[in-house]
């Protein structure tokens, strides 16, 4: 066992990280390891099968997920309850993006709105979103608008935080600078502020689309009839735990997309930032 | 000098990079350094002399050759060849004096001894008063000078320091030059010193090995025959400075082109 | 004035809005006041639940479903993160497993965890365990591969062993890093907590938060929601202070 630890020789060269590998057995390392995870994961769900350890309908293979996935694709209601829930996540992180950056520029900009905003802020912030769902359920019922607004409370919050922030740590000596050439009002705030705040208000959306499908799921659990939150929790009733386990997967994916759009958003817009 | 040089650089040569591609940072460097020795590997940058300190040190394994220290082979670092870095390198969670005391605490030495190994050397470099304080308080110089001690405070066989003093401004640079000869005069370690500054080479050293860039090699060796305590503006010290600047000149130019 | 001061003029200013606003409200009628709770309605029934111990007992379960999951997580994080330091192949086999698990929301697997264990306590702390694991343990991981190759070089020259190597070295060098992941994981514990007792949970301060959505009762929601807000302030202070100690190296000066 011990053997397979770096020995100090071997951690003299680069550290603990170690040279690099060449790029062919680095590849071949990580589909190794996949391919080695996948086969572990049915070699479990077999052998629940064959020694019958429990139930196998509690570690279906993954196979069976993938199975029940496409099935799903093919025959048409995985798109309903994928758009359900993309349409939440999209009207909700919209709002909470749009109110997040409008108020989080002003009272980066402005100290009056600053003072009014920030301690309301700074009440809510330690308590965590997912508590004032039910606050939401009461005020609007279990529809869709209870959804909507819960997800635009949650985003609301980083998005805010990071444009404030983004505002407020912009180089004093840029403004001046920018002044001293003639930029005042409006004209100051769109040439200057906004592309120096820029950068931090792009992580501050990146932020936000995690959280909002982080917090989709939970407001799907409750109330609703269509979503890929409201597949997971229903296959609960049936120990459909293919459909689980494929609806978070589903999940999983819309994420890493909404993740890497923003991130290529990023890159066209702050391209100054690496221009290599 | 009884039983040999302390220590034994033979046929070393180090290439980087993949088999077919390598590029090669020496070719066949055979040295010597006697006991109580100071000698100094100098040239321009990208030569190879860290590459070469750092073969001795065990950090890095040799692609052919091998380096002998006391007529035993390097495989790796060990406490017999102690380190100091450009980078200071101490551990910044632990006191001046933790940071001394290490060493001696890895070799499970009693606590009173090790007392009394982190006074004398501390003593030594004139840091007493800071045993308590935290690297980050420190001056560059000042912490350089903690790990001189704390290479010193372990005893070791042979010194190898990677341009200890590169990081520090002119001034502290001098000064530490100074404190190092003092030391050397105390202690008599085997020391091969890497730097890229002549006049830091002929102040410390007993013989300077000027070597070429790409692929290394050495080029010449001049034994500086100076006093003990040496004189930077004496004609003997800028003579081998002019001297051993012609020969280094060459090298620069052959990389600029 | 003093930050803290600051802070506590602001904190006045807003409990005195939000007074006015309900208050205003109960008095106006605009919208029913019912959802708009005052103060001194939360505070009312707040004191109701703790005199009678049940606001201690639903306190007292998600604390202890957060200390146990997350001090679970903790270990095999602490525990794993370090392996994945010291064995390269491991870390290189590791990584795109983690790429694959990580964009999954861990609130989309609160189900399966109570298919898995059921409606008993250990659904609620497998589940936390679950969540607070992959961040810390990528974080501590980070950490842990961060650590400077020439202090290992340092530590090395003078004598030390592999063993020597992670505990006075690795360890020590990592702590920095190690403080934070712990402390965004329970930041994340007690994030989830709330959402993991609204369902198939009868005690804990989730669990009341749903109770004042059943029972029509949004003081108990707001009030619920308060505490929670309490006891992650009173965490992350408790943590900030214990990092400041441990880590007394980092600013000295």
């Amino acid at each position: 066992m011990a053997r397979f630890l770096s020995s100090v020789p071997e951690l003299m060269d680069a550290g603990l990280r170690g040279t690099r590998l060449p790029r062919g057995r680095a590849l071949a390392l990580r589909l190794g390891a996949i391919t080695a995870f996948l086969a572990l994961w049915s070699l479990l769900s077999g052998a629940v099968v064959v020694l019958k350890l429990f139930n196998p309908i509690f570690l279906p293979g993954p196979w069976l997920v993938l199975g029940n996935v496409l099935d799903m694709a093919v025959r048409g209601p995985l798109w309903i309850h994928l758009a359900a829930t993309l349409e939440r996540v999209a009207l909700g992180f919209g709002a909470g993006a749009a109110l997040g950056v409008g108020l989080g520029l002003a009272a980066g900009h402005l100290a009056s709105v600053r003072n009014v905003i920030e301690p309301v802020v700074e009440l809510l912030r330690p308590i965590p979103p997912l508590a004032m769902l039910p606050m939401f359920i009461v005020w609007v019922g279990i529809g869709e608008v209870s959804k909507v607004g819960f997800i635009t409370y949650a985003t609301f919050f980083p998005i805010f935080l990071t444009t404030v922030n983004g505002v407020r740590q912009i180089d004093p000596l840029l403004l001046r600078a920018a002044q001293s050439l003639g930029a005042r009002g409006l004209g100051l705030f769109t040439r200057v502020i906004l592309p120096a705040a820029l950068p931090d208000v792009l992580t501050g959306l990146r932020l936000g689309v995690a959280l909002a499908f982080f917090v989709i799921v939970i407001s799907e659990f409750i109330g609703a009839e269509q979503g890929l939150g409201y597949l997971i929790n229903d296959g609960r009733n049936f120990f459909l735990v293919p459909q689980m386990l494929g609806a978070a997967v589903v999940l999983g994916l819309l994420g890493y997309a909404g993740n890497g759009l923003v991130r290529l958003l990023e890159r066209r817009l702050t391209r100054w930032q690496h221009p290599a | 000098m009884a039983g040999g040089p302390k220590i034994r650089i033979q046929h070393i040569a180090k290439s980087f990079g993949p088999a077919g591609r390598a590029i090669p940072a020496l070719a066949e460097i055979d040295l010597d350094v006697h006991e109580r020795e100071l000698v100094c590997l100098l040239g321009p940058s990208g030569c190879g002399k860290s590459t070469l300190l750092n073969i001795v040190a065990g950090f890095l394994a040799p692609t052919s050759g091998t380096v002998l220290v006391d007529g035993r082979p390097v495989s790796g670092p060990a406490p017999e060849r102690g380190v100091v870095f450009q980078e200071y390198a101490l551990f910044p969670w632990l006191t001046v004096s933790g940071n001394v005391e290490f060493g001696p605490l890895l070799q499970s030495r009693p606590a009173a001894e090790r007392r009394r190994t982190v006074d004398r050397y501390l003593d030594l470099v004139g840091l007493r008063a800071h045993a308590e304080k935290f690297p980050v308080q420190l001056s560059g110089g000042m912490k350089q000078r903690v790990a001189i001690a704390r290479a010193l405070a372990n005893n070791p066989a042979v010194i190898l320091m990677d341009e200890p003093f590169g990081a520090l401004d002119a001034q502290t640079r001098e000064v530490l030059q100074d404190e190092l000869s003092r030391i050397q005069r105390v202690e008599h370690k085997t020391i091969l010193f890497v730097t890229h500054s002549i006049r830091e080479a002929v102040y410390l050293a007993d013989r300077v090995v000027v070597m070429t860039s790409v692929p290394g090699r050495i080029k010449q060796v001049f034994p500086i025959k100076l006093p003990e305590v040496r004189d930077r503006f004496a004609p003997e010290f800028t003579q081998y400075e002019s001297d051993i600047t012609r020969v280094v000149r060459e090298e620069v130019a052959k990389v600029r082109e | 004035m003093s930050a803290a001061a600051t802070r506590a003029v602001a904190l006045l200013g807003v409990l005195a809005l939000w007074a006015a606003v309900a208050h205003g409200n109960a008095w106006l009628g605009v919208v029913n006041p019912v959802l708009l709770p005052t103060p001194v309605e939360v505070s009312r029934v707040g004191l109701e639940l703790a005199w009678s111990g049940e606001l201690t007992r639903h306190f007292l379960t998600s604390l202890g479903r957060v200390a146990q999951g997350f001090g679970l997580a903790a270990l095999a994080a602490l525990g794993l993160g370090l392996l994945v330091g010291m064995c390269v192949p491991l870390r290189l086999m590791a990584e795109p497993v983690i790429e694959f698990v990580r964009p999954i929301p861990p609130l989309a697997f609160l189900p399966m965890f109570l298919v898995w264990f059921g409606l008993g306590e250990a659904s609620k702390v497998a589940f936390i365990g679950y969540t607070t694991f992959f961040p810390m343990f990528v974080a501590i991981a980070a950490s842990v591969l961060r650590v400077d190759v020439v202090l290992l070089r340092a530590a090395a020259s003078l004598g030390a062993s592999r063993a020597d190597l992670v505990r006075r070295v690795v360890l020590p060098a990592a702590l920095p890093g190690i403080a934070v992941a712990l402390r965004v994981g329970v930041g994340l514990a007690l994030f989830v907590i709330v959402g993991a007792e609204f369902m198939g949970a009868d005690a804990g301060l989730g669990h009341l938060i749903m109770e004042g959505r059943t029972f029509f009762n949004p003081a108990q929601i707001v009030m619920g929601a308060l505490v929670l807000g309490l006891l992650g302030s009173l965490i992350n202070t408790l943590l900030l202070v214990a990092e400041r100690r441990l880590l007394r190296w980092r600013a000295a000066a």
